[in-house]
């Protein structure tokens, strides 16, 4: 074509292009594009850290301000996958740190990340901004430290859920006078107490400070302080939310709350004893978000709470809420889209909380647009599942965990096939599901005839044989991530279903029946896969080739073989037979 | 703790085909069993039905696993990959075990036998690896034993999924509301162990050990690999696991296992009863016996660990503190 725009005008035109997956497209219409696009694509996110190698990502796109990326397996947050197991950032914080200059966010999910790391961002990127760490590990205050002290324009910095190595509060005192650029914080993870006055000087003078949680070693009493110098925030995380009840601390609570009439989220809560819980009720009609699966309040109390949130369009809370708490909230939230329900005792023998699935039922039934739900109950019904299959076709999210594996239909005995499969017929969209309970392979052909648009599926003590594997690899087209473990899923359905393998971003399958010999055939086969078997037994080698691996995880890469395994993983392809001796 | 149970984990012999009635799940003796002792109310539970809650247990019954680790004729249907799936893949040796709360000494002796001391990183995950090996029916469907029930139940490695950030608040939120009795809080306690010198840390339950002489056992052969050849002189024939046999070898071999409590402070594993120990430990450390040397302890430390081993009344021992000693941080590449 004689006449085709500038490059910058295309660039322009790009830039209003967000997902990933048009970025993609784009690039591939024609070489010019290709090149114009990579040379402005400034996010990227890479969700599993072995796909890729950082030298590979840097060659492609030379100018990125803002990475993701994911490291270890989901089972690795239920202690399935071991320690030691990878997930290093460092080599990618270290090519990084000369490739991109000008990185301004980094935002990890179960990945190690070391102090070092940590030091070296600090100190690398001039305009770093934006540190997200979500269910990571590795690193300790002292890291911390470093980010507060460095980083001059730090907005956001957030350990969601990390395990931090905690040496003392001491790491927020390094934040500089100078510091007034924090949107947003997020230190509810920490053990430690900080320096309160430290704290309070800091959020005095971050005026675009949104969001903040605190841990909770901050105490009920001195909450007002902070609250009264962020009356913009948006998302509060409280500490501690007990205390001996004084009248002076509820009212100068409640006066503290009434400022703040932007708060939209609410979190922390940990130890809530219901005295104060109507301190909070002034920013309660405010409410979307209201995580209470940290406190310890009963259900009347609960009730009471939700019922002045008609606003809430995401639930977190313990099963301390019950049915009737849950018939509370369907009656008065009719926003409401996401719902968790955690278990307060999951390792009890007994049930503690009245919560069954009739919760759940209730709150399909009167909350319209429910569409995440995450449950965990002991007891389920088929005609439970298929009546909320009925409710909510617009459902795209449903994690169901019955605490007793195997648990069939209370009610018939049945296994809960029927129930999972009306869910599945019924809302077309579904995009993750967790099952639980008993289950046939029968659940399984259901789910590879109808969930079309399923994207992660996690299973756990289900099925009967490799059919049951066969129908979700055969037949779930959008597939991405499978996580199975303890299932009677074996060679066949993997063999036969190698090249699906390659359409997904990983399979995890622990305690199945896949044979040694089956996992060198694919690894053989398979050269854009890594095929990795973690056995704790010693090497695989040593073991006949129709013993079952202990675990394994396959995921396509166009990285080549790890190089950073420990000595209990191997990587199964053309060489594995010359590199064991 | 509890006995060895057997427990049939898939449910039944007869496989639970496509298509199959509920009539065929129904006539599944394992089932029926265990719903029948469903169906009573919370708290009218059988002693046995909080055995048959222990479904989730894989354990293997060792003693029939030859040194390689496994017999070979229970695995030929996984290659076939028959319909049957495991129900009748083992005959003899695929007995389930029971995995307890603070295994026994007896598993964990099996474990000498079944697992080759070399380069392998079993060790304290013993029972988590025995939880985790690939499921296998038992022949028996019932349980055999009405023994007591366990407080709570046996806890099966990663369930229900459960984030570590989570069990730990709910544990201590269990451990403060003093109506809770009788159950044992968390199901779990992991806690880091790390070793001067080794590349990364490992992770054990402490709850899955009862006694010093288990965790030491465990621990012994989770990082066996790394001291290879460094406590093999003047160590063989010494049989008999003993509160101070780790503390044996690793001396011999210049190690010192140390652990963090509550208040942050490091201690010398071994002076407080066990109790005391798994409640306050937040991480473990197998350190150089230099490093402790270094703080003047050596000395005070055999003797006294060795006293306090002999001696059943801890507390007299006064704690040797390591104080705040200089941590190397945990290398991890």
């Amino acid at each position: 074509m004689a006449y085709s725009f500038p490059e910058e005008v295309l660039e322009h035109v790009f830039s209003f292009l967000c997902s990933d997956k048009d970025r993609n497209a784009v690039s591939l219409v024609c070489k010019s594009w290709y090149e114009i696009e990579r040379w402005c694509r400034r996010r990227i996110f890479i969700g599993n850290c072995y796909s890729v190698t950082p030298d590979i990502v840097i060659r492609r796109f030379p100018k990125v301000r803002a990475m993701e990326m994911k490291g270890k397996p989901h089972f690795a947050d239920f202690n399935l996958v071991p320690e030691g197991w990878g997930a290093y950032v460092y080599p990618w914080i270290s090519a990084m740190s000369v490739a991109y200059p000008w990185l301004e966010e980094i935002k990890l999910k179960r990945m190690v990340v070391t102090d070092e790391c940590l030091e070296l961002i600090s100190k690398s990127f001039k305009s770093f901004k934006v540190l997200v760490l979500s269910s990571c590990e590795g690193f300790t205050t002292d890291g911390l430290a470093s980010i507060a002290a460095n980083c001059r324009n730090l907005r956001e910095l957030d350990l969601k859920e990390s395990e931090v190595e905690d040496l003392s509060g001491h790491w927020l005192s390094h934040f500089p006078d100078h510091c007034t650029s924090l949107v947003s914080l997020n230190m509810s993870c920490l053990g430690s107490e900080v320096s309160f006055s430290a704290l309070e000087r800091l959020v005095g003078r971050c005026p675009n400070l949104k969001t903040l949680r605190l841990n909770r070693a901050v105490p009920l009493e001195k909450l007002p302080n902070l609250l009264s110098r962020a009356p913009q925030l948006v998302e509060l995380g409280t500490g501690t939310y007990s205390s001996e009840f004084r009248v002076d601390i509820f009212s100068n609570l409640s006066e503290a709350f009434s400022v703040c009439k932007q708060l939209k989220g609410l979190s922390g809560l940990w130890d809530a004893i219901p005295a104060y819980l109507p301190a909070m009720y002034s920013v309660c009609p405010g409410l979307t978000s209201l995580n209470l699966s940290y406190a310890t309040i009963q259900s009347p109390d609960l009730s009471k709470l939700v019922s002045q949130c008609p606003n809430l369009q995401r639930l977190w809370v313990l099963d301390y809420i019950e049915d009737s708490g849950l018939e509370a909230l369907a009656t008065s939230c009719k926003d409401l889209q996401e719902l968790r329900v955690f278990p307060s005792d999951p390792f009890g023998a007994e049930p503690n909380v009245s919560l069954t699935e009739q919760g759940l039922v209730t709150v399909s039934e009167g909350c319209p647009k429910l569409q995440s739900v995450l449950y965990f109950c002991r007891q389920m019904s088929n005609a439970a599942l298929v009546t909320i299959a009925k409710n909510r076709p617009n459902m795209i999210r449903f994690r169901l965990c019955i605490i007793e594996p195997q648990a069939p239909d209370y009610v018939t005995l049945e296994p809960l096939d029927t129930g999972f499969g009306a869910i599945v017929k019924s809302c077309k969209e579904l995009r993750r599901l967790s099952l639980s309970g008993l289950l046939t392979d029968q659940v399984f052909e259901y789910i590879g005839t109808h969930a079309k648009k399923l994207e992660m599926l996690s299973i756990a003590f289900a099925g009967d044989s490799d059919l049951g594997l066969h129908h979700v690899l055969s037949g779930c087209e959008s597939l991405r991530k499978l996580e199975i473990r303890d299932c009677p899923f074996g060679d066949k359905a993997l063999l036969a279903n190698a090249a699906k393998l390659e359409t997904m971003r990983s399979l995890w399958m622990s305690s199945c029946s896949v044979s040694y010999g089956a996992c060198k055939l694919l690894g053989q086969k398979m050269p854009r896969l890594n095929v990795e078997v973690i056995d704790e037994r010693g090497p695989p080698e040593s073991r006949p080739e129709s013993c079952p691996v202990e675990k394994l995880y396959i995921y396509r890469t166009v990285a080549g073989r790890r190089i950073d395994m420990p000595d209990f993983i191997w990587t199964m392809d053309e060489d594995s037979a010359l590199q064991h001796s | 703790m509890s006995i060895p149970q057997e427990h049939d984990y898939i449910g039944s012999s007869e496989p639970l085909q496509v298509g199959k009635s509920s009539k065929d799940v129904k006539n599944n003796i394992f089932n029926l069993k265990e719903t029948e002792l469903r169906l009573g109310l919370p708290g009218s539970e059988s002693p046995e039905r909080k055995v048959a809650n222990g479904v989730s247990i894989f354990g293997k019954d060792l003693k029939d696993e030859s040194v390689n680790g496994f017999s070979h004729s229970p695995l030929k249907n996984f290659v076939s990959g028959a319909k049957r799936g495991f129900s009748d893949a083992i005959n003899d040796s695929g007995k389930w075990v029971l995995s307890m709360n603070g295994g026994s000494e007896v598993d964990l002796k099996k474990a000498d036998t079944l697992f080759s001391p070399k380069g392998v990183n079993v060790g304290g995950k013993n029972n988590n690896n025995l939880q985790s090996t690939p499921v296998k029916p038992v022949e028996e469907k019932k349980n055999e034993n009405g023994s007591t029930a366990p407080a709570s139940k046996a806890q099966v490695v990663g369930w229900p999924p459960v984030r570590s950030f989570r069990k730990n608040t709910l544990a201590t939120n269990l451990s403060k509301n003093s109506d809770v009795t009788g159950k044992s809080g968390s199901g779990c306690l992991y806690v880091k162990v790390s070793m001067d010198g080794a590349p990364y840390l490992r992770k054990i339950d402490l709850k899955t050990y009862s006694s010093y002489a288990e965790l030491s056992s465990a621990l012994e052969k989770m990082f066996s690999c790394f001291t290879i050849g460094q406590y093999s002189h003047g160590l063989a024939g010494q049989e008999i696991l003993s509160e101070s046999r780790l503390m044996d070898l690793l001396h011999g071999s210049e190690y010192v296992l140390t652990y963090e409590d509550k208040d942050g402070d490091w201690m010398l594993v071994g002076d407080v009863p066990w109790g005391m120990f798994t409640d306050s430990c937040k991480r473990l450390r197998i350190m150089k016996g230099s490093d402790a040397i270094g703080l003047g302890m050596a000395y005070n430390f055999l003797t006294t660990f060795r006293a306090s081993t002999c001696s059943k009344d801890h507390a007299e021992m006064q704690e040797p503190k390591l104080g705040k000693c200089n941590q190397q941080k945990d290398r991890i590449f």
